[in-house]
């Protein structure tokens, strides 16, 4: 099977280029479309389901199935999950959350990239004694596992007296984001050319001013890029909400863990739930409808002619 | 004044000495090229004086100060970048105007002094536009307007013409030529191309391995080069060098070709240099350059003497035709008519004009003057 498929393939890519397909192509062609079809279906299975089950009302998923097509369009899930839904104890909906991460997110988000941008900048078009050690060091954070910066994470923010406040998870993500900020920008800045930045010299300009007037104008890409990586990154990340703040200043991904442990008494209110889970991925969809142009733009380009 | 000297430069990257030793010093108002092949340390001796590289060791002196330690902002200099290196996200004015930005001139004096080098460059109509907008030929007239609207002690050019095709390189070659005529600054310009150092320079400075090989004028450098290297380097084609035999023949000097040979050619050398007498009867290498063998059709002159060589190739490039031949067994390339027309394997007649040749001692390769 997988052979036959590889050969379709090959036979497709090789006829693409022919002006008339011959049958054999095109019917290669329908299988290519055919498993990538298969094959998004099975990806957004989830996402489906959870769509449906947020306007349905627990009652007819309880007497149905999970898995069903809504007789209703039942908006009040969204009302529910929104303000009053009760998650461990604190029946307010998820807003307060959602606001929680907001305020972790956006900062986190911009001091990161920003900071990332002139480390990324400094390394790539500045030559300085030990330049190179300083990136190898600055690259290893993105290969240490999370886990294994738990515990000096929680010795640190005890010294600064931050345990279970925001303002601990804005330091940790905007500390852990450098090393993919600065790789990004720096991998993008190596392309702008030597010249130029010997040119700016030339006319006068300093560090700052060469960065903000001759390479930030030329970084919307790769700031785009970075942007959307932090936000999303920084938005759906679960283990340090969980692990350093509790009860109101929990970011939504780690208060939504709750939904999962409702008491046994109660009826399983699945509709609520999905449209909290849907509320809570709201910002990262948006971002990736609006930004993933520019994403996949953005990872491509380098070359600033 | 010398509005630059260099002394005792030294610079290394790792191990490799890409200089060697320099010491060249040009003077107000010159139009200095450094000129080799790639690799001959050129460029970085430019970037030495721009600032943008450190020497392992000795000086730099602009305008009779030394400015060694200092960036390139503090040294009075203006760059064109081979590359042109155009901001290319500021319009052409904001690219003239950005060295003066820096330097907090203001506003009314950067207007005035933009309108003058637009004016200068026939660049008015360009200033709005982002350097994508522009042709290659009217990037370059911006890259020039850039360095030429500071009015600095040194202008510095890193290649700036190779990046044209050839018929705009010419032009340009010209109007860079006529504009240091007009504003008289100092140029210092770095090239591989023998044509623009030629045309444009004031004195020619060869340079090759990391070390100056020549620092002379035009005509010097061709007529009178200082060893081997340059004699091989300059030129299209270059000088021929081909072993001989220095003999004496009354109160003339005699170079003999393929000496022992049975078609051993002698050339008598009017010219020949005092010092050369201390090379009779010893090997040297003999000088000529293509254009002083030809068949005779131009340029014919009674004091020619008449040789016979073996025609292995032949050049034809519209102009003239070169011929490469064997003379007395040493391969020697000659400059003949564009209509002259010689067969492989021929032996043909060939007028050598033997009033400007060159000796070099062949040991250490310098020219015996």
């Amino acid at each position: 099977m997988a052979e036959a498929v590889a050969e379709a393939v090959a036979e497709a890519v090789a006829d693409a280029a022919l002006p008339v397909a011959t049958p054999a192509a095109r019917r290669g062609r329908w299988l290519i479309y055919a498993v990538l079809l298969s094959f998004a279906v099975f990806f957004l299975v989830p996402l489906g389901v959870v769509l449906l089950n947020s306007v349905r009302t627990a009652q007819e998923i309880g007497l149905g199935s999970v898995i069903g097509w809504p007789r209703g369009f039942a908006m009040e899930n969204y009302a529910e999950a929104w303000s009053r839904y009760c998650i461990a104890q604190r029946c307010e909906g998820v807003r307060n959350y959602m606001w929680n991460s907001l305020l972790m997110t956006v900062p986190a988000t911009l001091v990161s990239t920003a900071l990332g941008a002139l480390a990324g900048y400094s390394v790539s078009l500045w030559r300085f004694r030990g330049d190179t050690i300083v990136f190898t060091i600055m690259l290893m954070g993105v290969f240490l596992p999370d886990q294994m910066r738990l515990i000096p994470w929680a010795l640190v923010l005890r010294e600064l007296g931050l345990t279970n406040t925001i303002a601990a998870l804005v330091l940790i993500h905007t500390v852990q984001g450098l090393s993919f900020t600065t790789l990004f920008c720096r991998n993008y800045f190596v392309g702008i050319p030597q010249d130029l930045i010997k040119a700016a010299k030339v006319d006068g300009a300093g560090f700052f001013r060469i960065f903000w007037r001759i390479v930030l104008p030329l970084s919307p890409p790769i700031l785009i890029v970075t942007v959307i990586w932090q936000f999303t990154g920084i938005w759906n990340e679960f283990l340090y909400g969980v692990t350093f703040t509790t009860g109101a200043q929990q970011p939504i991904t780690a208060a939504i863990i709750a939904i999962s442990v409702s008491s046994p008494t109660d009826v399983p209110q699945y509709g609520v739930q999905s449209a909290a889970v849907l509320l809570a991925a709201l910002p990262t969809l948006l971002v990736y409808f609006f930004g993933g142009r520019y994403f996949m733009r953005g990872l491509t380009a380098g070359a600033v002619k | 004044m010398a509005a630059l000297s260099v002394r005792g430069l030294h610079k290394r990257f790792g191990s490799t000495e890409v200089l060697k030793g320099i010491d060249l010093s040009v003077e107000n108002g010159e139009f200095a090229v450094l000129l080799g092949p790639s690799g001959c340390g050129k460029s970085t001796l430019l970037n030495i004086i721009a600032g943008l590289e450190r020497p392992n060791e000795g000086e730099v002196e602009i305008g009779g100060r030394v400015v060694t330690g200092l960036p390139p902002r503090d040294r009075d200099i203006a760059m064109v970048f081979q590359s042109y290196a155009l901001y290319p996200a500021m319009t052409v004015r904001r690219n003239i105007t950005f060295g003066m930005e820096c330097r907090g001139v203001p506003r009314a004096r950067q207007d005035e002094a933009v309108a003058r080098v637009a004016a200068l460059l026939q660049i008015d109509g360009l200033l709005e536009r982002k350097p994508s907008q522009l042709s290659g030929g009217q990037r370059q007239r911006v890259a020039m307007g850039r360095a030429l609207v500071r009015d600095p002690l040194l202008f510095l050019f890193d290649e700036p013409l190779s990046n044209l095709d050839a018929l705009l390189r010419v032009d340009m070659r010209t109007e860079i030529k006529q504009l240091h005529r007009r504003i008289g600054s100092t140029i210092v310009y770095v090239t591989h191309d023998q044509i623009e150092a030629m045309t444009m320079a004031s004195r020619i400075a060869v340079m090759n391995l990391g070390r100056l090989q020549q620092f002379a004028t035009p005509d010097e450098v061709y007529h009178r080069p200082a060893n081997l290297f340059v004699a091989r380097f300059i030129g299209t084609p270059p000088m021929n060098t081909v072993k001989a035999r220095l003999a004496s023949d009354g109160a003339a000097l005699v170079a003999i070709v393929g000496a022992g040979r049975p078609d051993e050619t002698r050339l008598v050398l009017p010219a020949a240099p005092e010092a050369a007498r201390a090379w009779i009867d010893r090997e040297v290498f003999f000088g000529i350059r293509p254009e002083c063998i030809s068949d005779g059709g131009r340029g014919v002159d009674f004091s020619a003497v008449k040789v016979s060589a073996e025609v292995e190739l032949s050049e034809p490039t519209g102009a003239e035709t070169v011929v490469l031949a064997r003379l007395a067994g040493e391969r020697v390339r000659a400059r003949v008519g564009p209509h002259v027309r010689l067969n492989q394997g021929q032996s043909a007649p060939f007028l050598v004009d033997t009033r400007t040749t060159c000796l070099f001692d062949p040991a250490s390769e310098q020219l015996i003057a």
